[in-house]
């Protein structure tokens, strides 16, 4: 027998993704999803932010990793609470793991939490975890043609940062280039050139978040 | 690698409809999948395959039917269908803008149908 079915093949993960984003807004909660490949400075942005903001806003860490808690230990340095999911090789977060990570937070008393995830340029993108925006980070080292070569990550994050910019002087990367490509795709998208190592760039980076953060609660 | 995850998904979509139909047999389940999605048909094939070994779905094939891309020029607003589609290089036929076009076609991820007994 024939059975017709038309299903959406990621509808278990859509599903409780949308669970998780109406229990963001009921907590009044920013979610951000931060992606990008391996070492790209994804948890030193978020060492700079937490402690630059914590006066400012009470935030929170979903840390994905395939192994080590390395980088939760890094992040809970900054006296954030900061939970660590090992995926075990898996390439990427899902709705499910975040659902089963905020058991370990209060919800009440968080402003923004940020999703890490593993450092991977393709497949976190297939899978919402109820996150507000997807944040693409790239680091000036990795070259200036990521936007192009990796399209989609580009077309649905809703911010890019381009990190480790003291690095500028001694690699052959292009801002304009990279810039122009990932607007091609996304034309709204702001862009911050930052260091996390010499603070360049994040104030752009941290007005971009109050403003983001005021706008969920308004 | 996220094939793995998508085939799992797959696969408890299947037997979620199998049951519901009374069927015990899969034979063959048709997967569409637009063409600028992040998926690779083979990797999905892989992934199916595996996971299915040693299980009564075993011995179904898994059909990947691509989906062609068609867009709304963001210049003009015609609609067209690219030769070569790439989020960058997509010359509308009518006014020639090359990109940020509204994908209308093209990133669908779906279980089309089953044939089982």
């Amino acid at each position: 027998m024939e059975i017709p079915v038309i299903r959406n093949i990621l509808e278990a993960n859509d599903k409780m993704a949308d669970q998780l984003r109406e229990l963001f807004t009921r907590h009044r909660i920013l979610v951000l999803n931060l992606i990008s490949s391996p070492g790209a400075g994804k948890t030193s942005l978020l060492e700079r932010t937490l402690s630059d903001l914590k006066n400012e806003f009470t935030m929170a860490v979903i840390e994905g990793d395939c192994q080590t808690s390395n980088d939760a230990r890094r992040v809970a340095a900054t006296g954030a609470k900061a939970v660590q999911i090992n995926t075990d090789g898996g390439c990427h977060l899902n709705s499910s793991m975040i659902m089963a990570a905020l058991e370990n937070f209060n919800l009440e008393e968080i402003d923004i939490l940020f999703v890490e995830n593993v450092g991977n340029l393709v497949c976190p993108v297939e899978f919402d975890c109820g996150e507000d925006f997807k944040i693409a980070l790239l680091s000036v080292p990795e070259g200036d043609d990521k936007p192009e070569k990796y399209p989609v990550l580009f077309e649905k994050s809703s911010a890019m940062v381009l990190n480790k910019s003291d690095l500028l002087p001694y690699v052959d990367f292009d801002v304009e280039r990279a810039t122009r490509f990932a607007t091609h795709l996304n034309k709204d998208m702001p862009v911050f050139l930052t260091s996390c190592r010499t603070g360049e760039g994040l104030e752009g980076w941290y007005n971009w978040l109050r403003d983001a953060l005021n706008q969920k609660r308004n | 690698m996220h094939e793995m995850a998508i085939a799992s998904s797959l696969i408890e979509i299947i037997q979620e409809e199998l049951n519901k139909h009374g069927a015990t047999r899969l034979l063959m389940a048709r997967v569409c999948h637009g063409k600028l999605t992040n998926i690779v048909p083979e990797a999905l094939q892989f992934a199916f395959e595996v996971q299915t070994q040693d299980t009564p779905l075993a011995a179904a094939t898994l059909e990947m039917k691509e989906i062609s891309v068609t867009v709304a020029c963001g210049g003009c607003g015609k609609e067209f269908a690219p030769d070569n589609p790439d989020l960058f290089y997509m010359p509308c036929p009518h006014c020639g803008r090359e990109f940020a076009h509204e994908v209308l076609t093209g990133k669908e991820l779906y279980l089309d149908h089953l044939e089982a007994e």
